[in-house]
């Protein structure tokens, strides 16, 4: 059996820092935070009353105004996606290719705002009010429903849920499809829209989300030393994948080539990853052995980097276990930092982004670093965006369940 | 706002057609595009609004616009 290589041709992301990429991506490079205080709902009694919501999103352009109605803020976040993606990657899918063309999004926790809103309307007004839509609108595989509808898409269509790690693993098993010769193209990434008082309320009673409401902006700060967890953000990243012999024989714009995978479990708690990190540490190797790569090849990792305490320093410990000495000559950066934590999008939008930096030659910053900790050794790429070739880049992204994945992202060469 | 005003309001934002399009006679599914769980909605946001109950039986009878709005005339009626 051949194996196919396979390459990125299209991306596209709706952020908290921008509602299509090229924004997204300036903002990103200009170190612009997305947090500001929560416009969704009153947060009020909330121990946190931030977040990075997308702000402004019209779905308009994209999306028949009756069929919008029917879907839930996260479908809506991933058929305008999937509809710029397509645009960038300059592809109609052919009716005699659809059944080869695969979509697998990943999704956190679905339509949870229409969770709530029913769950409110049943204990009000009783049973009989709850929509026919109530259930299509809420499932976690919509989002990939949706896309294969709007696109005839007729291949694998699949939500991968694996909590902070879904989109990585919704790109990863695409990854997967095209490589093993099941689909010769995937419409893969992530999406996410919980800022919702039942997820805000949730991730407080966990601990899990900063408290700093009287400074958002400099809320999520990855590797400081004073950082007090993540801010929880939402949005879209979305990638088309090809085979290499189905982009060439299009004539596609090929932008960089996915060289391996990397999946683990931690099998150790549900939500602390261990101390040595080697559950990130497992993933990352998986991702290199597929490439057929050295740890000292690596030039850059889009960490995970939550800001949570012990996120940076377990994936810190993690990445120094992996890559030796090597590991303080790589730049790091947590694109959190600017766009919080997005949860099931994490790992699409980091994806786009990692993809970004290998095609523009510039690394991201985190920004909000002031005071370094002993834990967090590594070089983050501190506040300030930095001009710099990239061979590659490793994406990771880890979840509560003790899931991690990572992706090796390279420059595309013949 | 008479009962046929309203009707056509809330089907208009249901189904998202144009106002122009709901004349008496258009039918929900061939003319309007709804299929049957928008039709359910439909139903629902007409129980809503009037405050009336429409079991599934006198749902299956509303087939066009004027058959929504003489139900909820004659249920308003009596």
């Amino acid at each position: 059996m051949t194996l196919n290589r396979v390459v990125v041709t299209g991306l596209s992301a709706i952020t908290p820092i921008g509602n299509d990429l090229a924004t997204s991506w300036a903002n990103l490079v200009a170190g612009v935070s997305g947090a500001a205080p929560i416009t969704r709902f009153d947060a009020s009694a909330f121990d946190t009353r931030f977040g990075c919501e997308v702000k402004n999103f019209d779905e308009k352009p994209y999306i028949a105004a009756k069929l919008a109605k029917r879907l839930d803020r996260f479908t809506i976040y991933a058929l305008s996606a999937a509809m710029m993606l397509m645009e960038d990657a300059g592809w109609k899918i052919p009716a005699d290719e659809a059944e080869l063309v695969s979509v697998i999004v990943g999704c956190g926790m679905g339509g949870i705002e229409t969770l709530e809103a029913t769950h409110s309307k049943l204990l009000e007004q009783g049973p009989s009010r709850i929509s026919p839509f109530f259930i299509p609108t809420m499932i976690a595989n919509m989002a990939a429903g949706q896309i294969s509808i709007a696109t005839g898409a007729r291949g694998s269509n699949v939500c991968t849920t694996s909590a902070c790690a879904s989109g990585l693993h919704g790109i990863g098993y695409a990854y997967s499809d095209i490589k093993l010769g099941r689909a010769v193209a995937a419409i893969c990434g992530g999406v996410e829209s919980t800022i919702t008082p039942l997820a805000v309320g949730g991730f407080n009673a966990l601990k899990a989300l900063s408290t700093r409401n009287d400074d958002p902006t400099k809320a999520s700060r990855p590797f400081d030393a004073g950082r007090d967890g993540f801010v929880i953000g939402e949005g879209c990243g979305l990638l088309l994948l090809e085979s290499l012999e189905h982009a060439q024989a299009r004539g596609a714009r090929i932008l960089a080539e996915v060289a391996g995978f990397g999946a683990s479990g931690d099998a150790y708690h549900m939500t602390a990853p261990p101390e040595d990190g080697s559950g990130m540490a497992l993933a990352m190797k998986g991702a290199l052995r597929e490439a057929g790569m050295a740890p000292t090849e690596i030039a850059h990792v889009n960490a995970h980097g939550t800001s949570t305490s012990l996120n940076d320093a377990c994936e810190t410990t993690a990445i120094k276990s992996l890559l030796g000495d090597h590991a303080y000559k790589v730049p790091i950066t947590s694109n959190k930092s600017m766009i919080g934590h997005c949860l099931g999008a994490a790992g699409g939008i980091e994806s786009v982004m990692s993809v970004k930096t290998i095609v523009e030659g510039v690394i991201p910053p985190t920004i909000n670093y002031e005071t370094a900790d002993p834990a967090c050794d590594l070089d983050c790429t501190p506040n300030v965006a930095r001009k710099q070739a990239v061979a590659n880049v490793l994406c990771n992204s880890f979840g509560f369940g003790g899931t991690n994945a990572s992706l090796l992202f390279k420059a595309f060469a013949q | 706002m008479s009962v046929a005003e309203k009707v056509k309001e809330i089907i208009v934002d249901q189904l998202g057609v144009d106002a122009a399009e709901v004349n008496p006679d258009a039918k929900f599914v061939d003319d309007l595009g709804a299929d049957s769980l928008d039709l359910t909605e439909l139903i629902m946001a007409m129980e809503e609004e009037f405050g009336v109950e429409i079991s599934d039986e006198d749902a299956q009878q509303i087939q066009k616009v004027q058959d929504a709005i003489s139900f909820i005339e004659k249920k308003k009626g009596e």
